[in-house]
C-alpha cells in the first residue's frame, strides 16, 4: 500500500499544467455554460408550451401533452442520446441537402440543444400549473378594461404567475446543472468527463471525483443563495407559506 | 423538491381518457399508426430475434435496481427525516448535510465516485480482500445498488421531513393525552400518518428513481441500457435500438403510475 502521504496529492489539483485544477476549472466553465443555455431554450419552449397547452387549439394541445409524457417518462440519459444523435444527424442531412455539406456542430450547440428540449417539457408543467394558479378574476377584469391579450399576458399574467413559478423553476435550474454531467456519457467534456479522464490517468480518482463534487455542490450553493434573494423580492406582499 | 415540481419532472398521472373519438384525435392517431407502420416496416428491426433475450434480462436487471434501491431508500429515508425535525440537533446537522450533499452533486459523479474511489480503495486493504464481502465488492453492482439506494434516500429523506413536520399538533398532543409512550405515539399516530401524507409524491419519486437507473450501465452493470449500447457497437444501427429503449422506459413507467394509483385508491382518505 502507498504511504499516507501519497493518498492525497494535493498538488495534482495545481491550476497550471502539471495539475488539472485548471481543466477542471475550464470543465465546470463548459458545464455552466450548458446549463445556462439549455434553461433558457427550456424557459423559451416552455412558456410557448404552456401557452399552447392552456390557449391553444385541440391539435396543438394533443401535441404538447405528447410532448410532456414522452419526456417526463423516459430517462434522460436515453432522451440524450437520441436527441444528440438525432439532431445532429438531421443537420447534417438538411445542410447536404441545402449544398452546404457537412456541417461542423459544436459540441457546446448540441448540448444546449439536448438540455433544452428536455428542459422545455419540464419547464412547460411547471408554468402551465403557474399560470392556472392565477385567479381568473384577475384575467377577467384586465379584459374588461380593453386590454389585448399580449397586454394582458405582459401586465397581468405573468407577473401575478412569477411567484407561483419560482420555486418550481428554480428546482429546475439545479435539475439543469446536474443533467449537463449526462452529457458526459456522449463524450463531451464537461466537468464530470474532464474528472473521470483527469482521474483515470492520475489514478486519483478519490481526490478528483471529490473536487468536481465539491464544484457542483458550490454551484448548487451559491444558486440556492440567489434563489432564495429572487424568491424575497417576487414574493413581496405575498402571505408567508404555511 | 416539492410535489409541483416532482410531477412536472416525473409522469405521475396517465393523460385523461376523455373521448379518444373526437375528430382531430382521430386524424392525429392515423398519423401517429403511420409512424409507427413506417418505423416499423423501413427501419432495421432484424437484430431484435437474436438479443431477444438479453434484453429480457437487462429490464429484469433493471427492475430489481429499481425495486431493491426503492425500498432500501425508502428505509434509509424514514430516520433521516426522523432525524431533521425531532433529532438533536448534531444529528439533525448530520441529516441536513447529507441530503445537501447527495441532492447538490449529479448522481453520475456518486456513482463514479463510489465505483472508481473507493473501487480503487478497498484492494489496498488486505483485511477488506479477505473478508467474506470481496466476492461482492469486486463486481459492478454493489456500487450501483449503493449509489441509487442514497440518492434516493436523500430526496425522499427531504419528502419524509415534511411529511413529518406536517402532521397536525393536536394528533400528537391527542396521543400523548391517552397516556401512550413516545415511540407507541410515534408507531401508532407519526409514522402513519407521516407516511400516508408522503405516499403521493412516492409516484414520482419512484418514476424519478426508474429514470436515474440506466446510470448503471456506466460502471458495466448489465441493464437494458447497457444491453441496447452493446447492441448499437455490434450492429452499427443508431436509431432502432435506442426508440425500443424509449418504448420499454415508457412502459415501465405506464406500468408503475397504473400500480401506485391502484395502491393510493386503496387507502381510505376522508371526503374525497
Amino acid at each position: 500500500m502507498a504511504d499516507a502521504g501519497s493518498l492525497i496529492n494535493w498538488s495534482l489539483l495545481a491550476l497550471s499544467p502539471p495539475g488539472w485544477g485548471g481543466v477542471l476549472l475550464a470543465g465546470l466553465w463548459q458545464s455552466v455554460q450548458i446549463a445556462v443555455g439549455g434553461y433558457t431554450l427550456g424557459l423559451v419552449l416552455g412558456t410557448g408550451g404552456a401557452m399552447g397547452k392552456l390557449y391553444g387549439g385541440p391539435v396543438a394541445k394533443d401535441l404538447l401533452e405528447v410532448y410532456t409524457t414522452l419526456v417526463r417518462a423516459v430517462p434522460e440519459l436515453v432522451l440524450i442520446l437520441i436527441l444528440y444523435y438525432a439532431g445532429t444527424d438531421l443537420l447534417n442531412q438538411l445542410s447536404a441537402a441545402l449544398g452546404y455539406g457537412a456541417v461542423d456542430i459544436s459540441g457546446l450547440a448540441a448540448g444546449i440543444f439536448v438540455i433544452g428540449v428536455v428542459q422545455g417539457a419540464y419547464s412547460t408543467e411547471v408554468l402551465r400549473g403557474a399560470i392556472k394558479a392565477v385567479p381568473a378574476g384577475q384575467i377577467e377584469a384586465a379584459r374588461a378594461y380593453g386590454m389585448s391579450p399580449v397586454q394582458i399576458m405582459r401586465r397581468i399574467t405573468l407577473p401575478a404567475m412569477l411567484p407561483h413559478a419560482i420555486p418550481g423553476l428554480s428546482n429546475l435550474w439545479l435539475i439543469a446543472t446536474k443533467d449537463t454531467a449526462l452529457l458526459a456519457v456522449v463524450g463531451f467534456s464537461e466537468l464530470t468527463l474532464v474528472t473521470r479522464q483527469a482521474a483515470g490517468s492520475t489514478k486519483a480518482y478519490l481526490l478528483f471525483f471529490c473536487a468536481a463534487g465539491v464544484l457542483y455542490l458550490l454551484l448548487t450553493l451559491v444558486s440556492n443563495v440567489l434563489i432564495g434573494l429572487i424568491e424575497r423580492r417576487y414574493r413581496r406582499g405575498m402571505a408567508e407559506p404555511a | 423538491m416539492s410535489d409541483q415540481t416532482v410531477s412536472a419532472v416525473a409522469l405521475t398521472g396517465l393523460p385523461p381518457k376523455a373521448s379518444l373519438f373526437q375528430p382531430h384525435r382521430i386524424v392525429l392517431m392515423v398519423i401517429a399508426a403511420l409512424i409507427v407502420f413506417s418505423v416499423v416496416w423501413f427501419m432495421r428491426w432484424d437484430w431484435l430475434p437474436k438479443y431477444s433475450g438479453r434484453l429480457v434480462h437487462g429490464v429484469g436487471v433493471t427492475l430489481m435496481m429499481l425495486a431493491s434501491t426503492s425500498i432500501l431508500g425508502f428505509l434509509l429515508a424514514v430516520p433521516i427525516g426522523l432525524a431533521q425535525v425531532a433529532g438533536p440537533w448534531p444529528l439533525k446537522m448530520l441529516a441536513r448535510g447529507f441530503c445537501t450533499v447527495i441532492r447538490g452533486t449529479p448522481l453520475l459523479l456518486q456513482l463514479w465516485l463510489l465505483y472508481y474511489g473507493l473501487g480503487s480503495l478497498f484492494p489496498q486493504f488486505p483485511e477488506i480482500r479477505n473478508s467474506f464481502l470481496w466476492p461482492y465488492l469486486r463486481e459492478a453492482w454493489p456500487y450501483g445498488v449503493a449509489a441509487l439506494t442514497i440518492s434516493f434516500a436523500a430526496y425522499e429523506g427531504e419528502v419524509m421531513r415534511g411529511a413529518f413536520a406536517g402532521v397536525p399538533r393536536g394528533e400528537l398532543e391527542a396521543a400523548r393525552a391517552y397516556g401512550m409512550s413516545p415511540f407507541t405515539a410515534f408507531r401508532r399516530i407519526w409514522l402513519p400518518r407521516a407516511l400516508h401524507r408522503a405516499l403521493p409524491t412516492l409516484t414520482g419519486e419512484t418514476v424519478l428513481q426508474l429514470k436515474a437507473t440506466p446510470l448503471v450501465a456506466t460502471i458495466t452493470v448489465i441493464d437494458a441500457y447497457s444491453v441496447v449500447s452493446k447492441v448499437r457497437q455490434e450492429t452499427f444501427i443508431t436509431y432502432e435500438p435506442l426508440l425500443l429503449l424509449a418504448l420499454i422506459y415508457l412502459c415501465l413507467t405506464a406500468i408503475l403510475v397504473v400500480g401506485f394509483r391502484w395502491f393510493e385508491n386503496r387507502i381510505p382518505t376522508r371526503g374525497a
